[in-house]
């Protein structure tokens, strides 16, 4: 059965749960207008990105009896959401987190497993390291969930393959930057595409990306959110550093042809792989140098 | 004498369309999320104030903008006139306050003695007061014009030029701000003359730092962007006199670019880990 998707690419006022709560219930309101079955919210979509010491107090436990997440909930019974926030377990750990809400209820919780803390980015300073990628079953199929960073390495992708995922869905905040060399896409924005573009081509799988826009401080977001077909084409991509709704129809039935045609999946040799990996770690364990 | 090859040079060109709309986007979503609608700028008459005009006339539309020229008594008339173009050619409103009574006042009675850099800071920051006090009486934010080669070098007075709510062009090299300026539309008469803080007769930036801006730009680049050690710059055919002065400017000025510490006895102090954005709670 085909399903449409819908990516939003919006401006998160930072650290204000309650303003961005009524931001999304407005976006679903015009999505489910032009006829989506899922809407995507980018990366800590409740909270806004550099939450920094906010942490603790936009920290939410998806249940219904959260201010929130009751009604996001409430909404999810007309339409799939995928929402970002940040998450506290039992134990008051800080999950940066994803949640994926279906018919009034939580589906699955994605807690981010790589936290990018180098550069601009300080992320393992303030939320606790996600410990599980895996992929669940949606009413349109099997999903997986991955937050920004977690797809710039090459294994959380790869494991949602093994374990079923035919979509793959990335929220994303990505911190616009790269202008040398001289071209109209900055060097971050070509570097998500091509990971992104390059996933959907090796797995045979859909890739969306929910990338934010505007701005916190000096640092802006990109946009660009972008669905990918399982060849690897680009089916539908949102403007750039514009707040934007692009929305488009998901044929999961297009797999079937694709994977005639190019069995990757079914070639995929993972006892071999689990097998070298097994040997590679006994042999040199955890990398510790440069060069594993 | 070996003979050293000659360096590899960057080409630090910029897409001026994008980074155009990031900085007008900038510019437009940081003063209004603030609570603003105008700026105010001090427009010198150089390139990077110029520059920053045309953006921010672009960004809050021209009538929200307030140029202010503020001539020293011994500042060029170029300069006066050059700002006055930029002031014609972006149609932002605009006066000019003459600092030299200000500037005089205070030297002629506490500071006869006072060298050139003296002055010439007395000056900068006497700017900035003009500058903060049109902030509140326009009310608008005061937008700054300091590049990322002057802010590495150092090149700039604390608490004067460097004083301002937000800064569009300070991840610009200088190479990069003439790209966008002519880009965007500044007289070439602008985006062409010697760089010079006019603080002195005949004063250029690139005569007072001893090197170019485009032979500091590539080196910058280098170090700072792509993380090579000196001696990589050096070994690239770079003048190695020009490659030491500028790391040595670079350090001895990161003062400038830091809030200044506090010294810290609680368990939760400003500046370490009382960690918020500006930007909280608004946008």
């Amino acid at each position: 059965m085909p399903f449409t998707i819908a990516l939003v690419q919006f401006q998160t006022r930072l650290g204000d749960v309650q303003v961005n709560l009524e931001r999304h219930l407005e976006w679903i309101r015009r999505a489910r207008e032009q006829g989506a079955d899922l809407v995507v919210f980018p990366e800590l979509s409740l909270t806004g990105y550099l939450v920094q010491d906010l942490v603790p107090t936009v920290a939410r436990r998806p249940r219904p009896d959260d201010p929130a997440f009751g009604p996001l909930l409430q909404a999810s019974k007309g339409v799939d959401l995928v929402v970002g926030f940040v998450e506290e377990d039992r134990r008051s750990r800080f999950f940066n987190s994803a949640a994926y809400l279906s018919q009034g209820q939580v589906v699955h919780v994605h807690r981010k497993v790589y936290l990018p803390t180098y550069g601009m980015f300080d992320e393992g300073r303030f939320f606790a390291w996600g410990d599980q990628v895996s992929a669940f079953d949606t009413r349109f199929g099997r999903f997986g969930m991955l937050i920004c960073e977690d797809f710039w390495h090459v294994s959380p992708p790869y494991l949602l393959w093994l374990d079923g995922a035919d979509v793959m869905l990335f929220p994303t905040a990505s911190p616009g930057r790269g202008i040398v060399p001289a071209a109209a896409q900055l060097g971050v924005a070509r570097w998500v595409e091509n990971v992104v573009q390059a996933y959907a081509g090796l797995f045979t799988v859909f890739t969306a990306f929910a990338n934010r826009v505007g701005f916190e401080d000096g640092i802006h977001f990109w946009g660009g959110s972008a669905l990918y077909g399982p060849d690897g084409t680009l089916l539908v991509q949102a403007p750039y550093h514009q707040t934007h709704l692009v929305l488009h129809e998901v044929d999961l039935h297009a797999l079937h042809r694709i994977r005639a045609r190019l069995p990757l999946l079914r070639d995929e040799r993972t006892s071999l792989f689990q097998r070298e990996l097994a040997r590679i770690l006994e042999q040199r364990g955890l990398p510790k140098a440069p060069g594993l | 004498m070996t003979e050293r090859p000659s360096p590899p040079w960057v080409d630090l060109s910029i897409h001026t369309g994008l980074v155009r709309h990031i900085l007008v986007d900038f510019i437009r979503t940081e003063i209004t999320r603030a609570g603003f609608q105008r700026a105010v700028v001090g427009v010198s008459g150089g390139v990077d104030s110029a520059l920053v005009c045309f953006l921010t006339a672009e960004a809050l539309g021209p009538e929200n903008v307030l140029a202010l020229r503020m001539p020293y008594r011994t500042s060029s008339p170029e300069s006066l006139e050059h700002a006055q173009l930029v002031i014609e050619k972006t149609g932002v409103q605009s006066r000019t306050v003459d600092i030299t009574p200000m500037v005089d006042a205070y030297l002629e009675r506490y500071a006869p003695d006072a060298d050139q850099v003296r002055r010439g800071n007395v000056m900068a920051r006497t700017r900035m007061i003009v500058l903060y006090d049109h902030s509140a009486a326009f009310r608008g934010l005061v937008v700054g014009t300091g590049n990322k080669t002057e802010i590495l070098l150092g090149y700039t007075t604390l608490y004067g030029d460097a004083a301002y709510a937000i800064n569009p062009i300070g991840d610009l090299y200088k190479t990069q701000v003439w790209q966008l300026a002519e880009a965007v539309g500044v007289p070439q008469v602008i985006v062409n003359k010697a760089p010079s803080a006019d603080l002195w007769v005949g004063q250029t930036d690139e005569g007072e730092l001893g090197f170019s801006y485009r032979l500091a730009d590539q080196i910058l680049y280098r170090l700072v962007d792509e993380r090579y050690t000196p001696e990589e710059v050096v070994a690239l055919g770079f003048p190695p006199e020009v490659v030491q002065a500028i790391v040595e400017r670079v350090r001895r000025n990161h003062y400038k670019r830091i809030m200044p510490p506090i010294a810290k006895l609680s368990h939760r102090t400003v500046g370490y880990d009382f960690l918020y954005l500006r930007d909280w709670g608004t946008g």
